[in-house]
């Protein structure tokens, strides 16, 4: 398979699910288990353009596809819009969600990429996030769609707010 | 307090600052516990009970210790100091003692080359039990005496009489704190007989002082690191593998690694208490609260944990943020075979909030007084005493100012339409429009700010200046909440240098900064790194003879006499403090006292959509009001209270760990436990009501908890508008709208 650009070829346990492979075997532990019930979307990757969640996923069933992770997302040291998106508008708080979020809005962008507030919530609603409650993480990915499309994203909305500093 | 600084320092106090951990978070570069690796290590594996209670009368380690790749397997005979754990009272034994005491309790753990070796060879441990009768009723175990604390509020009259009188009874089924990562941690000998630590922490000091204890380490043998944690919540309060690993680590001279799957995570961590309460509100026409009587149990589980801490918030909050001349409440926490209770965001508020919000709004329908209207004319306000605990309230209290607020905000105007998305049942398609019926419902939560009860509450912090800016030094435990942006804003307004790294040392560098909760780190971390920074700022200007400090260096009237590497080649600055809180008290025998240090009070409204024929429910908006101080970051804040707001709805609606009638639990995996999706949280408007305390940094108070406290009785308060029915139990499930008691 095509892990982030780069071949590799491994010999696996037909049981390795490509969650394991990808974190224990390759070290790209960016990708993360938080259910192994593909309920969370914590390990969600990009294979062959889609997304999957990869903890119910065999490693096998990914032989011969071009696969990205969060750690393929940014290019020549500058942070994919989703990414500056998360960071920006305070997408995260624990962290653990995001790469599997990100990788769900790459997606959901890639197919829609001027998506409506609810759009932007189906498209994602695989994914579970316990700290933020959510609204963030729309305001993350509405800044990245706008960006993708070579627009000024809105102002944030404390930008506008009065700071008390 | 307010630091004079010449220049507007950028990113300091009062600014959305980014987190500096966002970077490595969106780029998968952030080390979790469960990324990280040792050359050579082991994977261990626990080897659980699956009944509630019962007695191990064989238990042969043989087969397992035998398999190919198995290097280890402990149990409890092995602990080498006490094999007992536990920050308040040591009564969980660190592996099972020959007595099963709840479904999940860790009996053995094993050692091998991998994860999956590890896994069948704690499968291939031979456990041969016998079933004893679970206790998994409260009132059973109150019975049998097995109390882990009773918290007794006697003030005023017990024979005062009020005009008009409620009674109800209520019941909160068991809530997890479900953090998105689950345990896991990694033990490297270090060669000398000693260890080096990364596990689930809270409070590194506290888990340090336990596993020293248990492991039988000199305290210097022990070394507890700080690594990311996915979330927790109160869930890492209490310890869970470290002992395990720890012990595996020196037994075997390999490092260990541990990453539990989620039914292990729910099997190990406490979990927010169940709570059974009966209440009695007594008022006079005009709805003055004359007398609240309370009789509350919640569910410890099996052992101690925090529970004693808990039950005497539950106690002390029991009438919420109002004035009560009279009030008698017996409070117990109780030892049952369920799964080990402990800390959740809230820690024992949340139950005595929705029990007092509940019978408020009935007390309000029973004089025909409006429900906001009642609460205003009993509002707690500074100068007034604590209904419970008799102490007056001296710092700022402005919960009129929260409840109106929240009030004045705009309720939706939306009608449901026939998107089946804006219906309840969803996409589902269960619900005609015309079926849907509108609640609106509100409630108002009060919660103490750091440790209470005479508790010795501190924390350390050590600023330093570079030759390129200024180092924080803490152990205080950024869990997700932000804590780390904050302490940096604190220690730049306070310095005046915006070049600021925060270093998270490990328990041998630095003393204790406390634990990460009861909304205390911003107070008591960042009232800390304030009185450190401040201390490093004047003796860089001593130092230089100059009157202002910024990146570049000291000033002396507008201009530079010393730079920072200058400043750092003449021997570092370096102001170590420890910070304490003013004084509490503990409770006399009546639960009076100064317990707590301080309050703060939020107000939420809830607005939903139900059908009442299928019991189905949908938040359409959750609006807050919350008294936070002063605002260090709007935006973390703001999804602090976001976040919150999910969890307490979450409790309010789906969230219950079900426990069958012989104490197993039936749900342990997220495809059983509902948690809130982004389609289940509703748009939020919060208010931010600024009146700076005077104990806090720039008059900030602690605010995580909050927006979890009262948002469970206003979704409620919302369906029982909507529907009619008295729902006395969360969550509230569709059979309770439908079916339930008017």
């Amino acid at each position: 398979m095509n892990v982030n650009g780069r071949a590799v070829t491994a010999d696996v346990e037909p049981r390795t699910l490509l969650v394991h492979f990808l974190r224990d075997d390759l070290g790209l532990t960016g990708t993360h288990i938080g259910c192994e019930t593909s309920y969370c979307g914590a390990c969600t990757v990009i294979v062959d353009g889609r997304t999957a969640k990869s903890c119910t996923m065999l490693a096998v069933q990914a032989d011969g596809a071009e696969i990205t992770t969060i750690e393929g997302l940014a290019a020549d040291g500058e942070l994919h819009p989703v990414q500056e998106g998360f960071w920006e508008r305070h997408g995260l708080q624990c962290g653990y969600c995001t790469p599997g979020m990100i990788m769900s809005a790459v997606g959901l962008l890639s197919e829609n990429p001027d998506p409506s507030e609810d759009e932007i919530r189906h498209g994602i609603e695989g994914n579970i996030c316990r700290c933020t409650g959510y609204h963030n993480i729309v305001r993350a990915i509405e800044y990245a769609a706008a960006k993708m499309r070579g627009e000024e994203p809105a102002p944030a909305e404390w930008e506008t707010q009065e700071v008390t500093a | 307090m307010s630091v004079e600084t010449r220049h507007r320092i950028r990113g300091g106090v009062g600014e959305s600052v980014t987190r500096p951990d966002g970077v490595p978070k969106v780029c998968g570069a952030f080390q979790y516990l469960d990324d990280l690796r040792a050359d050579g290590m082991l994977w261990a594996a626990t080897r659980r009970a699956t009944v509630a209670r019962g007695r191990i009368v064989a238990l042969d380690v043989g087969t397992a210790s035998a398999m190919p790749g198995v290097h280890d397997v402990i149990t409890f005979a092995d602990v080498p100091g006490r094999p007992y754990q536990g920050q308040i009272v040591p009564d969980q034994p660190v592996l099972c003692d020959g007595e099963i005491r709840h479904w999940g309790e860790a009996i053995a753990v094993v050692a091998a080359d991998d994860p999956e070796t590890a896994r069948l060879a704690a499968e291939a441990i031979t456990v041969d039990v016998e079933e004893l009768e679970p206790v998994v009723d409260v009132e059973r175990a109150l019975e049998l005496g097995d109390v882990f604390r009773h918290f007794p509020v006697r003030r005023g009259d017990p024979e005062a009489r009020g005009d008009v009188v409620v009674e109800g009874f209520y019941e909160m089924g068991t809530q997890d704190q479900a953090p998105l990562g689950t345990e896991a941690g990694l033990a490297v000998p270090d060669g000398h007989g000693g260890v080096d630590l990364w596990g689930p922490s809270q409070w590194t000091h506290v888990d340090h002082e336990q596993l020293v204890a248990c492991l039988g380490l000199r305290p210097e043998e022990l070394r507890v690191h700080i690594s990311g944690l996915g979330g927790a919540f109160g869930a890492r309060e209490d310890l869970t593998l470290q002992t395990h690993i720890a012990l595996l680590a020196l037994r075997t001279g390999r490092p260990v690694k541990q990453h539990y799957d989620r039914a292990d995570s729910f099997a190990a961590h406490v979990k927010r208490h169940a709570a059974r309460m009966w209440y009695r509100h007594e008022a006079d026409r005009d709805g003055r609260l004359v007398k609240v009587e309370a009789r509350m149990i919640l569910d410890g589980g099996a052992y101690q944990m925090t529970s004693q801490a808990v039950i005497a918030n539950a106690a002390t909050f029991a009438v919420g943020p109002y004035r009560c001349p009279n009030t008698f409440v017996d409070a117990y926490v109780v030892r049952t075979n369920h799964p080990p209770a402990g800390a959740m965001r809230g820690f024992g508020t949340n139950q005595a909030c929705f029990a007092a919000e509940s019978q408020m709004d009935r007390l309000a329908a029973e004089l025909g007084i409006d429900p906001l209207e009642l609460r205003l004319r009993n509002a707690l306000e500074p100068g007034d005493a604590l209904a419970t605990t008799g102490q007056v309230v001296t710092e700022p209290l402005p919960t009129s100012e929260v409840i109106r607020s929240v009030a004045a905000l705009p309720l939706p105007d939306d009608e449901p339409g026939d998107d089946p998305l804006r219906l309840p049942g969803g996409t589902g398609l269960t619900t005609p429009p015309d079926r849907v019926v509108r609640g609106v419902g509100y409630a108002v939560g009060i919660k103490n700010l750091a440790f209470s009860e005479g508790f010795d509450d501190y924390a350390e912090a050590r600023v330093t200046l570079t030759a390129d800016g200024a180092e924080v030094h803490t152990a205080a435990i950024e869990v997700g909440q932000g804590m780390v942006t904050v302490l940096i804003q604190i220690a730049r307004s306070a310095l005046g240098i915006e070049n600021v790294e925060v270093v998270f040392d490990d328990t041998s560098k630095i003393g204790s900064a406390g634990s990460s909760s009861a909304s205390r780190q911003t107070q008591m971390a960042g009232g800390a790194v304030l009185r450190a920074a401040e201390a490093a700022r004047s003796a860089a200007l001593a130092l230089a003879g100059g009157d202002d400090l910024d990146d570049l260096g000291v000033w002396r009237d507008g201009e530079l006499v010393m730079t920072l590497a200058e400043l750092a080649e003449r021997g570092p600055i370096s102001e170590w403090v420890r910070f304490r809180h003013p004084e509490t008290e503990e409770p006399d025998e009546n639960g009076q006292g100064r317990l707590h240090v301080d309050f703060s009070v939020a107000a939420h409204r809830a607005v939903v959509d139900v059908d009442p024929e299928l019991g189905l429910v949908r938040v359409v908006q959750i609006d807050i009001a919350q008294d936070v101080g002063r605002v260090i970051n709007p935006v973390q804040l703001r999804g602090q209270i976001e976040g919150g707001i999910a969890q307490g709805m979450g409790w309010a609606i789906m969230e219950e760990l079900v426990f069958r009638d012989d104490g197993t639990v039936a749900n342990p995996t997220f495809t059983d436990y509902l948690l809130p999706t982004i389609l289940d949280m509703p748009p939020v408007e919060a208010v931010l009501v600024e009146q700076p305390g005077t104990w806090g940094p720039f008059g900030a108070k602690g605010m995580a908890e909050l927006p979890t406290v009262s948002v469970t009785p206003a979704v409620v308060a919302a369906i029982r508008d909507a529907t009619g029915k008295a729902l006395r139990r969360v969550p509230v499930r569709p059979e309770d709208i439908v079916f339930g008691d008017g």
